[in-house]
């Protein structure tokens, strides 16, 4: 996924429809927003982003999980099999995102990248639902002409990627200035 | 039926649970009660409805997702040109509305005894008999005039022609006096027409935009958002003018925190720069404007320093602005934002907004000011038809539109002849007068016990129900067909319709169903269709369609249509010179300023700090207060007051203890506000979105939470020209909790 923090604005309509389409249970939600404020009054600068499960590559919540209902799916997403987990929380303290939390049923939760979707060729609950068009559903083996030139020339980060976990998800920084 | 004379000294009256829908609703499964979900992922099994949203005026299409007879899911319409299949978080929680269980069941009948007031559960052709009893017998006995409704939403169409049936034609809108009756006239008297819904900007072929105090991103306005969004990707700058740093500023080129109350002596300032540095389009204002030599004479006094000196934004970033923003012009634009009236001069404001977008010549011209159009729909009469009408407008200010059937007076006028007793009878539709920033809530409520008979048409038991004779529970949209809605102007002409996508839940009625019982309980018949899917098939068939058709897709769309003036041509605009007026002979004639003129607004006590308001990207006031779904969030669950670092400091306020406010008239707030302390807010005001600190205990969700806006508005400024209603001349202080 890329999301575009230049036109995010922190109106969580992501959150809303994931939890809608997701059944997320009252008090969590599987992806949320942030808006960040830096510098001194009045030269400031704002960041919002849409942030959720960053599909690692080489995912801690897997690698921890003693009872491997944390895998990776054949699509390459992270995905928790229900039926063997324990709840044990393993994937909730390897996680460096904070990415994940315990359904008050008892299995560890986060955001599935709306696996049932895709499978049906529909862009994730978030993605299809975003007013401003921030967030971009992207396969990246496989990167389309459209992505490439919304990355072109850009300021794009990835969160932590010092800690080796491969993550999937991509910011454009707000940084950027209007037609970079 | 001993009501009547008995009311009007009425109590506020807590409604009793047992007449909400409280523990039916409780019963769905745990976790999901309030949000509509089932236990399923996926769409399986489902069908899918295509209406309208009404948590907000900017109606978006929306797509009802329906299983098991139960709305799991609410998307954006794919079909609907506002939302394009996007939607905000309000349109998505339209299923925290319908599954809320605080909504009321049954119609409410107030009785006393021993000297007690209280409620009764009663049947409809009962509560129905007693509203037209009462509004029958004031019409009888003091004409139409003495009769009064105050509305908001989309249902009321059908409330109007019901009282059309009598000859009264009193109606208010409270968002006219407070939200966007400014922006409507001012460019009535610039431009000779009305602004629409979405305004008339070119956003995402813009350029350069510039915004004053409007907060795009805080307040989610579907189509405008997605346009700005576009208008970032292609590289347009942004230009914000607010004293707090909004989301919208968080995306700018240049954030200006602006003094408040200073907004159009920086437009003089900006059009002193266009004008006196050669950067306005001559040939425009030759062509298509009048009133030229008046204006730039007004400015001439306005020097960017001067600006600077009220304004405190530097003269070099006025001259920067004004170069910038002729550089990119034509496509470029001032937008004229919404919820306009802050001081009582917010006409000649827009005005100043209008002037400064027709002296770059942006008028009708790509990336600038445009005029969308509606969908052609033929029209019902017009009120001026019934004999008994006494006039069309009853206002009196000046500039109040003539031409508005839904909106005939403004609802602070309604308040102050209800208080007077002019006004014997008030009909209250989806208004929660209590906390709708009309005259302040004391006024409000003043009005509402003045009154003989008060009904109150509602969804939830709002503070306002607590004060009616009669309540009768409307359906939620979710659940109802409405009027077809082609009141909203946009690139593809539309019309769409409201249909319901499960049946009413309780003893709850569309709002079609009650006006028409009110009707005929008056023995007037024929008033409405046999049914309202009749009515609306007729009037889709003059178009060619049919109600059948619209149902598939929710709405009918026409061809993109030309927005654009083609070099040459004449203007032939409906103001009284036919071109745009950057001058008004009208405002003249009538003593006011004929261009806008700055002048200054009360500063605050010491101690004190302006009050300013708005809005949570995921909240619309009073229609999403106590949505459970909604709220969830933990950034929406309450208000807070934005303190800046500086000001906090000053008064020992840490960031997220909780305050009470007080402001210049002693009133302080009922419920404690957390406080935010931050850098992005001037030291002279403080910020509250408006809409929490409900004091009805039935709304269990939103009760006690944050503190009331509404509250501590003691003073209003209202418009003399158009009569809107400014508030922000209130002025707030803290009180400690543990002092409180």
């Amino acid at each position: 996924m890329v999301i575009d923090t230049r036109v995010c604005v922190a109106c969580s309509a992501c959150v809303y429809a994931c939890k809608q389409e997701n059944n997320v249970p009252e008090g969590y939600c599987r992806d949320w927003v942030v808006q960040e404020t830096g510098g001194e009054y009045p030269k400031l600068t704002m960041e919002n982003r849409s942030e959720r499960c960053q599909h690692c590559d080489n995912a801690p919540c897997v690698t921890y999980c003693p009872t491997r209902a944390s895998h990776y799916a054949e699509d390459g997403t992270v995905q928790i099999n229900r039926s063997i987990c324990t709840g044990c929380k393993a994937c909730l303290a390897a996680c460096p995102y904070d990415a994940r939390f315990v359904n008050p049923e008892g299995f560890a939760d986060k955001c599935s990248l709306c696996q049932h979707r895709i499978k049906q060729g529909l862009e994730t609950a978030c993605v299809s639902i975003c007013p401003t068009g921030s967030l971009n559903l992207v396969d990246f083996n496989n990167i389309d002409q459209k992505t490439k030139q919304l990355l072109s020339g850009k300021v794009v980060y990835r969160q932590k990627e010092h800690a080796g976990t491969e993550p999937n998800l991509r910011w454009i920084s707000a940084s950027n200035k209007p037609g970079a | 039926m001993s009501h009547g004379k008995n009311f009007s000294r009425r109590d506020f009256i807590k409604i009793s649970s047992i007449f909400l829908a409280g523990s039916a609703a409780m019963t769905t499964a745990t976790g999901h009660a309030f949000s509509g979900a089932d236990d399923k992922v996926g769409d399986e099994g489902s069908r899918v409805v295509y209406s309208f949203c009404e948590h907000c005026f900017w109606r978006c299409g929306i797509a009802a997702h329906v299983r098991d007879g139960k709305v799991y899911k609410i998307t954006g319409s794919e079909h609907h040109p506002l939302s394009q299949g996007k939607l905000c978080p309000r349109g998505t929680g339209g299923t925290g509305l319908l599954y809320d269980p605080d909504r009321l069941a049954h119609p409410l009948i107030r009785e006393t005894k021993g000297g007690r007031q209280f409620y009764r559960k009663a049947s409809w052709d009962e509560a129905i008999s007693l509203v037209a009893e009462k509004l029958w017998n004031i019409k009888e006995e003091n004409g139409p005039g003495a009769l009064a409704m105050l509305n908001h939403g989309y249902g009321v169409s059908f409330f109007k022609n019901m009282l059309s049936q009598i000859g009264v034609n009193k109606i208010a809108k409270p968002s006219y006096d407070l939200c966007c009756g400014p922006a409507r006239q001012a460019s009535v008297l610039t431009y000779g027409y009305p602004s629409d819904t979405p305004e008339g900007f070119d956003i995402k072929n813009s350029k350069y935009m510039m915004f004053f105090g409007t907060h795009f991103g805080e307040n989610m306005h579907n189509t405008a958002v997605q346009e700005i969004s576009d208008g970032i990707r292609n590289g347009a700058k942004i230009v914000v003018f607010d004293p707090r740093f909004s989301t919208l500023a968080g995306k700018a080129e240049h954030w200006l925190p602006i003094r408040p109350g200073t907004d159009i002596a920086m437009m003089q300032g900006l059009m002193h720069v266009l004008i006196t540095e050669n950067l306005y389009d001559k040939s425009f204002v030759e062509a298509h404007t009048v009133g030229f030599a008046e204006l730039r004479d007004s400015v001439m006094e306005m020097t960017p320093e001067k600006a600077a000196e009220i304004t405190e934004i530097p003269a070099d970033a006025i001259r920067t602005i004004a170069r910038e923003y002729a550089y990119h012009a034509p496509a470029a634009f001032v937008h004229s934002g919404r919820r306009t009236n802050w001081y009582g001069d917010a006409l000649q404001r827009i005005r100043a907004i209008h002037i400064l977008n027709a002296l770059v010549g942006n008028f009708w011209m790509p990336g600038g000011v445009v005029a969308f159009k509606k969908f052609p729909l033929v029209q019902p009469p017009a009120a001026h038809e019934h004999p008994a009408y006494e006039k069309e407008a009853y206002s009196k200010y000046p500039f109040f539109p003539q031409d508005e059937p839904s909106n005939t007076i403004t609802s602070h006028e309604i308040i102050e002849d209800t208080i007077a007793g002019k006004i014997k009878g008030l009909l209250i539709y989806g208004v929660n007068l209590p906390e709708t920033m009309t005259l302040g809530r004391d006024k409000a409520i003043e009005a509402m016990k003045k009154a003989e008979f008060v009904v109150a048409v509602d969804v939830l038991p709002a503070e306002v129900t607590g004060y009616a004779d009669v309540v009768l529970p409307e359906c939620t949209y979710l659940e109802r067909y409405d009027d077809l809605d082609n009141g909203r102007a946009f690139r593809t002409p539309f019309v769409a319709l409201r249909q319901p996508a499960v049946p009413p839940m309780y003893d709850s009625r569309p709002g079609n169903e009650i006006a028409k019982m009110i009707t005929e309980k008056w023995g007037i018949h024929g008033a409405f269709p046999p049914s309202v899917e009749k009515g609306l098939d007729r009037k889709l068939r003059l178009v060619g369609s049919s109600l059948e058709e619209i149902k598939k897709k929710g709405v009918l769309v026409m061809p993109e249509t030309d927005l654009y003036r083609k070099p040459g041509e004449p203007l032939n605009l409906k103001t009284p010179s036919g071109k745009v007026e950057l001058a008004s002979a009208q405002l003249k004639a009538a003593g006011f300023d004929a261009v806008p003129k700055y002048a200054p607004q009360p500063e605050a006590p010491a101690g004190f700090y302006r009050m300013l308001t708005g809005r949570k990207p995921m909240l619309t006031f009073g229609r999403t207060a106590n949505n459970r779904f909604l709220g969830d969030l933990a950034t929406a669950k309450e208000n807070e007051v934005w303190v800046s670092d500086r000001i906090a400091e000053k008064h020992s306020l840490q960031n997220g203890e909780y305050v009470r406010l007080k402001n210049q008239n002693g009133v302080v707030s009922e419920f404690p506000v957390k406080v935010k302390v931050t850098q992005r807010i001037r030291t002279d005001a403080v910020y509250m979105v408006h809409g929490f600190g409900h004091s009805s205990a039935k709304l269990t969700w939103a009760y006690k939470r944050g503190a009331s806006h509404n509250q501590l508005i003691s003073r209003t400024d209202i418009d003399p020209a158009m009569g809107g209603v400014g508030f922000q001349n209130n002025f707030v202080t803290f009180i400690k909790e543990a002092q409180a």
